[in-house]
């Protein structure tokens, strides 16, 4: 058996590098680095030669701080990985109903996002029979501004035995648009692939097509986009806060927190006079410059901000009714966060000490690292709680970055992609880790453009954390979370 | 004269609490907050609405909102206010009162089980579960002052109750106004128990009962709620406050004791989160053994 291929985040490969394996060898690779505690990243199927398909696995290693990839052949059915690695289970549903390809033994085969012909109906739910038994079946249209999902779950009483989610209505065939790219679409595309996390995914793009082109970005570029995805995390975790006071019913940090994740979101405008950050990024740097005045107003702004919102959450943690209904609401024991492969501060909230700004660091990550933040109840408040901590701490970074601005240049030329090569980018995102693979073909063109968003690992998180719990708590339990509908969907 | 004028307060004020503690609600979180008069805007653009109505639904989804309101307006005519007496008064007439509640609840129940959806039974259930639960706590209270009182009837224990019984029996009225107003709380689907301004179908437990009506049969459904809440405040600020010596003093001290008390409730709500759903048992029997509590020190203190 081939080693597989080892890769650093945002390091460029020949795409005749990845080993392929035999089907059984795969299958080792795959389950046996899980087993040893590394994690899946991505599994996908490119186009190979003859109308076959390659299967590829990218897998991180979070302690070493490397990627590894391997592939195998397919044609119409391979063993399933999902029996022996949980983690795999959506990855697998997701190939067979792109590519007509089915894993064999896998045990919840159903479509992800739309409906296949050799997969069964959307509607087609797991079900507990028994006469006390009740379904309650929530969304896809809900009651508040939200996107649209489908929970079914099954009920004793009040008790939830079993909740199935179904996703997939804001499909928009965001990889498929990108094939043959980059192209000055793709950009708009990336910005709004889940429109909270402007600066993430834009941010893993722009990475991944410096990588193929090998383009340097500069330091003073590094350092805004540093900048911008921290001040995107701080915004919606302070959100976060107040929506889940604001599920409890707790006024005073709903109002005060809806408010000040408007003041964050004004600093983002101030870089670039969007709120979500919109066209800040771009290939080799970013847009606009942030020049003294500018820094000097967004450090005062934020010490403000960060003052406010202090005395907000403060009062979170000293209200025992709401630390009443936080704590061991929707618990996560560590082996369910690992056999699940959750990301970002879902898998933080566990006790994981799971970063990739940490592990795997790019930009200016890789000159000032953010402690990782994490806590080990794994409920409500550990997610509540890492948010505040990651708060402060994104805080922290920007005031220093700020303060401390290199001259230079915030853009780097262009340049034309490397033909026939393939790079994996992360980038930690607010929810977690943002996983952008692109392959090449022969004229630097995408030929293959992989995303997955964390949204696409924690959504079973979700799921687990309601089992045994009760059917009230879920409104709760979801704002803890808070995934992305479209980052899923695509 | 004045006791009409009495049913009239009560019909045409009660969904004022209602903006009066939203607006409570809104200067503690440091919001503007919406209109005082919000809830009479809102009745007024129901009655003006046509409704939807399912086709799976009988007559008792349409008796439901009807029930509900005539059973809180002739409960609003048991209830003296001071020197004000009650349009109708008999020994007994407490029960009567407790009972109309739970025929408009009875009702509420069945309409929304008559639609069938999974959201409406399940807050059928719970509203089923807590009342019963609410149900003992409200009546050893009433017991407790009808003892103090002497009197079985609403209008022997609110008409002509004074400062004086405040020196003889301090205790059995605060344990009694406590159990009261918890279980205010908890049938005016407030915060602790409930939380009226949520949007969440999965977490209520009155609202998620009446999600189908529409039109006027929601207007009706919101004003009788506020009915409700100023029958429920007139139980306790009929107590704290002195009946006053004439008829409109009585009147005067009635209102002005009622916006106090939305005042209240609205800080009480500004104050802490909701309860878990699991934990509202606890309350509503701890609210059970106050009143308890009160009756016993009622018999032993004479």
């Amino acid at each position: 058996m081939s080693a597989p291929l080892t890769l650093h985040n945002g390091e460029v490969a020949a795409e005749d590098e990845i080993p392929l394996l035999s089907a059984i060898d795969f299958r080792d690779a795959v389950t046996g680095a899980v087993a040893s505690g590394r994690r899946i990243c991505s599994l996908f199927c490119t186009p190979a030669d003859e109308g076959r398909l390659r299967l590829v696995a990218v897998i991180g290693d979070d302690a070493a701080g490397h990627l590894s990839l391997v592939a195998m052949t397919v044609e119409k059915s391979y063993p399933s990985l999902t029996p022996d690695c949980p983690q795999a289970h959506l990855f697998e549903r997701e190939i067979a109903e792109q590519w007509g390809v089915i894993p064999l033994g896998h045990p919840c085969l159903k479509p992800v996002r739309y409906s296949a012909a050799e997969l069964p109906a959307v509607g087609d739910f797991f079900r507990v029979e028994g006469d006390e038994v009740h379904e309650v079946a929530v969304g896809p249209v809900h009651a508040g501004v939200i996107e649209p999902g489908h929970f079914r779950f099954q009920c004793h009483g009040e008790d939830v035995m079993h909740l199935e989610i179904a996703l997939g209505f804001q499909h928009r065939g965001v990889e498929r648009a990108l094939i043959r790219g980059p192209n000055p679409r793709s950009a708009h595309y990336m910005e709004t692939l889940a429109g909270d996390t402007t600066a993430g995914h834009s941010f893993a793009y722009f990475r991944t097509v410096e990588s193929l082109a090998e383009i340097e970005v500069p330091i003073r570029a590094q350092v805004i986009r540093g900048i911008a995805l921290e001040l995107e995390r701080m915004a919606n975790h302070a959100g976060d806060l107040g929506a889940l006071a604001g599920d409890v019913g707790f006024l005073p940090t709903a109002s005060y927190c809806g408010r000040i994740r408007g003041d964050i979101l004004n600093l983002t405008a101030l870089l670039c006079g969007s709120r979500f950050g919109r066209g800040l990024l771009r290939l080799g740097g970013v847009h606009f410059d942030l020049d003294d005045e500018r820094a000097k107003q967004l450090v005062q702004r934020l010490a403000k901000t960060m003052e406010d919102l202090e005395s907000a959450v403060e009062l979170l943690w000293k209200s025992p009714s709401v630390l009443a209904r936080f704590e061991e609401t929707g618990e996560i024991s560590p082996e369910t966060c690992d056999a699940l492969g959750l990301v970002g501060p879902a898998a933080r909230a566990c006790g994981a000490e799971r970063d990739v700004r940490h592990d795997y660091p790019y930009g200016i990550y890789r000159f000032f690292n953010i402690p990782v933040s994490s806590w080990n109840s794994g409920d409500v408040f550990a997610r509540a709680f890492v948010r505040w901590l990651e708060i402060k701490r994104s805080a922290e970074f920007i005031q220093e970055q700020a303060q401390a601005l290199t001259g230079g240049s915030i853009c780097a030329d262009e340049r034309p992609l490397q033909p026939d090569s393939l790079v994996v980018s992360l980038v930690e995102g607010w929810r977690g880790e943002i996983c952008h693979v692109a392959f090449t073909d022969e004229q630097g063109r995408f030929s293959t453009y992989k995303v997955v968003d964390p949204s696409f690992h924690n959504w079973a998180g979700l799921a687990m954390s309601l089992r045994g719990g009760q059917i009230s708590d879920f409104p709760l339990c979801n704002k803890s979370f808070n995934l992305s509908y479209c980052g899923h969907d695509l | 004269m004045f006791a009409a004028v009495n049913i009239a307060l009560a019909l045409v004020l009660s969904p004022l609490l209602l903006g009066v503690i939203n607006r409570t609600k809104a200067v503690v979180a440091g919001r503007k907050g919406q209109p005082l008069l919000q809830t009479y805007y809102d009745l007024w653009k129901l009655m003006h609405k046509g409704a939807a109505i399912s086709r799976t639904t009988s007559w008792i989804f349409i008796a439901g909102p009807a029930t509900g309101a005539a059973a809180a307006f002739t409960a609003a005519l048991f209830m003296p206010c001071g020197t004000v007496p009650a349009v109708f008064s008999f020994q007994g007439d407490l029960i009567v009162f407790a009972y109309l509640f739970g025929l408009a609840r009875f009702f509420t129940i069945l309409a929304a089980l008559d639609t069938g959806s999974a959201f409406e039974g399940m807050g059928a259930s719970r509203e089923a579960a807590y009342s019963a639960m609410a149900e003992p706590a409200l009546l050893l209270a009433l017991a407790a002052l009808a003892r103090e009182a002497g009197s079985a009837s609403l209008a022997g224990i609110y008409g002509q109750y004074g400062a004086a019984h405040w020196s003889t029996s301090g205790p059995t009225l605060v344990l009694a106004i406590a159990a009261m107003f918890v279980v205010l709380l908890a049938e005016n689907c407030r915060i602790p128990v409930d939380d009226p301004t949520t949007h969440l179908e999965l977490t209520m437990i009155h609202e998620v009962m009446v999600l189908d009506h529409g039109g006027v049969d929601f207007a009706f459904i919101t004003w009788s709620a506020s009915l409700k809440l100023w029958l429920f405040g007139s139980l306790i600020v009929g107590i704290m406050l002195p009946a006053g010596a004439t008829p409109p003093e009585s009147l005067a001290l009635r209102v002005g004791g009622m916006l106090g008390l939305a005042v209240a409730v609205g800080i009480t709500e500004s104050m802490m989160a909701r309860l878990r759903l699991v934990r509202v048992p606890q309350l509503l029997t701890g609210a059970g053994a106050l009143a308890l509590l009160a009756l016993m020190l009622s018999f032993s203190m004479r």
